[in-house]
């Protein structure tokens, strides 16, 4: 059973440099079915895997602390299962959407490597490989975005990598003051030592703190590092969009930080307070920038921060409810923030712009996407039974059952304001009438709709069934968060 | 008024090339394959091996150097090298049941053929780094080009 | 202790050049001497004084090598990060030539058709 765990890794890796050899020969279809099968095959090796306990493989046969151990956990399990599932749905999604670029071999050879990295941060049990797996992710969006290379997406692309470079760089100076007290740079070892020697307010290690909460803020866009955010997700090609706004700030960002704050370096008042403000002013600013814009995406962009912020505030809090209403909501915002991208791709595709003041009455001409984004829009809003509604709720209660009254006011207002610019983006949208230019508008193809009808129907199963999801999925994810010595004993078996 | 150009450097390049590259090389396979032994290893003599050929190109100029190793024969080699080390962890999968298991016989400390795969290991990523930096100089090479067109096409407008 | 001072202005120059310039390739360059110094200080790390180069020759015995050799461990770790530093550094390279060839121009504060 743990012989599969590398293959999560492996498998992808493989597949884009065979990709890259074999598409020489045949451009057209090879990479899009080579893809399909590789996404396939881990859900496969992910199904066979589920709810087998904690799993450890060492790899090349050395023990931990020597060698690198990768360990799949009740919480890593449930980000393999969001980053797996909206890897396969958007690989059919760009079946059709990638034909406008001429050359797209390289476009699937990044998206694996991609999908490669973001597994094997979920997987690993060691902090210097979780900085690999990172840079590889983050070295491959970074050519995603600038794919198609036009100015504005040029531009989008190099503030991004800037930005990235400048975070990786803090990363890896808090893994270096993190070795210097430590010793060594496994997870579970590090856990152990801070934990034996009671170093709560050493000052390496609040340099530490202050270092990592810096380099993964700003992977994940909380404000005030989100400066790279708007420009990123709005200028790159559809399918990156969902990738980007819908994965790879979950896993590069929220995490990361749920791993070493929860289980390596141990959660003090201070890193929850800070959490909550970063939250509180993340989901603030978003909901503000996000009313006045004109283009579609860019607004769904604000708001992937204001949902961030929303995450931010129930890891911040701590308790066991507050961290299962995070959970869920990062599960759910994978769901309808992917389903909003994708029917803004798939407008832009059939219509040929996304600015909402030239767009209006798309319900007459694609009945299929406006009713899938009216479901997601209503989601987002937090309107029952989607469910948006119970993960918001599930924070909101906790906010007020922890004593902290005025958050809970906050985060309600904000829930308000989501729903106002959102019922923005339907008036402008779907309802209303068709404007000249519109007429010829036809529906957009049928590997483009299916994918955004499977997130619909989980956002309307989400939140009927929500108390199977709470119970068999998120329940036990946060039984690992908040049992660190657990973790310890469990990777290093004692 | 167009200046004539001439395809790279001045004539005393040229000759301090013709007689540098065959060292470079040698001592790039040395580090390369002694590496398990004293420092080095793929990484620094893949980068020796890359910047040989780095130099015949600025010496000399883009089209000498791709007669001699092409930008789709460098791609090749490039993917070789990676899939050489993925075989290497799939076989150490199987057979010792941990990724990149090391399955070869480890002989005597100190001497060439000791520490199991760590030797056809460096031999890969020699490729792998090497033909990389090679190809990303000859893509910049390329782009050339596109800087001075654009160069010329500021200077029209101003 | 003054190595480690040293380090971190170092940082701090890459940082700024970083920060306040504004053409491009003096950017990358700033992120280059960050990458440098944060190499530097994990090899600082593990520093020793007058130690030796952690390499086991044939008439070393292991007790003599523990106790006078530097930490191998970091250096390990500074080789992936200086490969890692090089993609990075590629890419840089080549967005910025294909900026210059879309808009004409190297400077930052140019370059902003994306606002709001």
């Amino acid at each position: 059973m743990n012989t599969l765990l590398p293959l999560f890794t492996a498998i992808p890796i493989c597949s884009a440099i065979l990709i890259l050899i074999i598409g020489k020969f045949d451009k057209k279809n090879f990479p899009r079915i080579w893809s399909l099968l590789t996404s396939l095959s881990l859900l496969f090796i992910l199904a066979v895997i589920w709810d087998k306990g904690t799993i450890i493989h060492e790899m090349g046969g050395w023990k931990p602390p020597f060698g690198v151990v990768l360990v799949k956990d009740n919480l890593s399990q449930m980000m393999l299962l969001i980053v797996n599932v909206v890897a396969f749905l958007t690989i059919i999604y760009s079946y059709v959407y990638i034909i406008k670029f001429e050359d797209y071999l390289r476009f699937f050879t990044l998206f694996l490597f991609m999908l490669a990295g973001m597994n094997g941060v979920v997987l690993t049990g060691d902090l210097f490989n979780l900085f690999v797996f990172l840079e590889i992710a983050s070295i491959a969006s970074y050519a995603l975005v600038g794919y198609g290379v036009d100015a504005e997406e040029l531009e989008a692309s190099f503030k991004y990598l800037i930005l990235g470079a400048l975070a990786s760089v803090f990363i890896l100076f808090g893994i270096g003051m993190i070795y210097s007290i430590a010793g060594s740079v496994n997870m579970a070892d590090v856990a152990k030592f801070i934990v034996e020697n009671n170093l709560g307010g050493n000052n390496a290690l609040l340099m530490a703190t202050g270092l990592f909460i810096v380099g993964f803020g700003l992977k994940a866009g909380l404000v005030p590092f989100h400066a790279w955010l708007p420009d990123a997700h709005s200028s790159a090609p559809a399918p990156i969009s969902v990738m980007l706004s819908g994965v790879l700030i979950k896993v590069l960002g929220i995490y990361s930080l749920i791993r070493i704050f929860y289980s390596v370096i141990g959660i003090t008042p201070v890193v929850s307070n800070i959490f909550i403000t970063m939250g509180v002013i993340s989901m603030l600013v978003g909901a503000f920038m996000g009313f006045g814009q004109d283009d579609m995406k860019r607004m769904f962009a604000f708001s992937s921060i204001s949902q961030m912020g929303y995450i931010a505030v129930g890891i911040g809090i701590g308790t066991p409810l507050a961290i299962v209403g995070a959970l869920f909501h990062l599960l759910n915002h994978a769901g309808f923030k992917s389903l909003l991208f994708f029917s803004s791709g798939a407008i832009q595709t059939s219509t040929g712009t996304r600015n909402l003041s030239e767009l209006g009455g798309l319900r007459k001409k694609m009945p299929v996407t406006s009713a899938t984004s009216v479901i997601g829009a209503l989601s987002i809003a937090g309107v029952p039974p989607f469910n948006g509604f119970w993960s918001k709720l599930i924070i909101i209660l906790a906010a007020f059952s922890a004593g902290y009254s005025w958050l809970g006011a906050i985060l309600v207002f904000t829930a308000f304001l989501t729903l106002a610019y959102y019922l923005r983006f339907q008036k402008n949208v779907i309802f209303g009438e068709p404007t000249v230019r519109l007429k010829n508008v036809k529906e957009a193809p049928f590997m483009m709709i299916m994918p955004m009808v499977v997130f619909a129907v989980f956002c309307l199963l989400g939140g009927v069934f929500n108390g199977w999801i709470i119970s068999n999925i998120i329940i036990p994810a946060q039984g690992i968060i908040t049992n660190q010595l657990g973790y310890i004993s469990s990777v290093l078996g004692i | 008024m167009k200046v004539q150009k001439q395809s790279g450097m001045t004539f005393i390049v040229k000759t301090i090339t013709n007689l540098m590259i065959g060292f470079m090389l040698v001592f790039g396979a040395y580090v390369v394959l002694y590496g398990h032994i004293t420092p080095g290893g793929g990484f620094p003599g893949g980068v020796m091996i890359a910047l040989a050929y780095i130099l015949v190109t600025l010496a000399y100029g883009r089209k000498v150097v791709e007669s001699m190793v092409s930008g789709v024969m460098g791609s090749i080699a490039d993917d070789i090298g990676a899939l050489v080390i993925l075989i290497l962890g799939f076989i150490g999968l199987s057979v010792g049941g941990t990724f990149l298991f090391n399955f070869l016989p480890k002989g005597t400390p100190f001497d060439l053929f000791s520490a199991g795969y760590i030797i056809i290991y460096n031999l890969a990523i020699m490729l792998k780094v090497g033909m990389s930096l090679y190809i990303v100089f000859l893509a910049l090479a390329i782009l050339q080009r596109v800087v001075t067109a654009g160069d010329e096409a500021r200077e029209e407008k101003e | 202790m003054t190595l480690y001072f040293l380090n971190f202005v170092l940082l701090i120059i890459g940082l700024y050049a970083l920060v306040v310039k504004r053409h491009i390739v003096k950017k990358i360059l700033g992120v280059a001497i960050m990458e440098y110094a944060v190499n530097l200080f994990l090899i600082l790390l593990g520093f020793r004084k007058s130690g030796i180069a952690p390499i086991l020759t044939e008439d070393m015995d292991l007790q003599t090598f523990i106790h006078t050799a530097v930490d191998p461990l970091p250096q390990a770790l500074v080789l992936t990060s200086i490969v890692i530093g090089l993609g990075t550094l590629a890419l840089m390279v080549a967005m910025a030539i294909r900026l210059y060839e879309r808009y004409g121009t190297f400077d930052m504060d140019e370059i902003n058709r994306l606002r709001g």
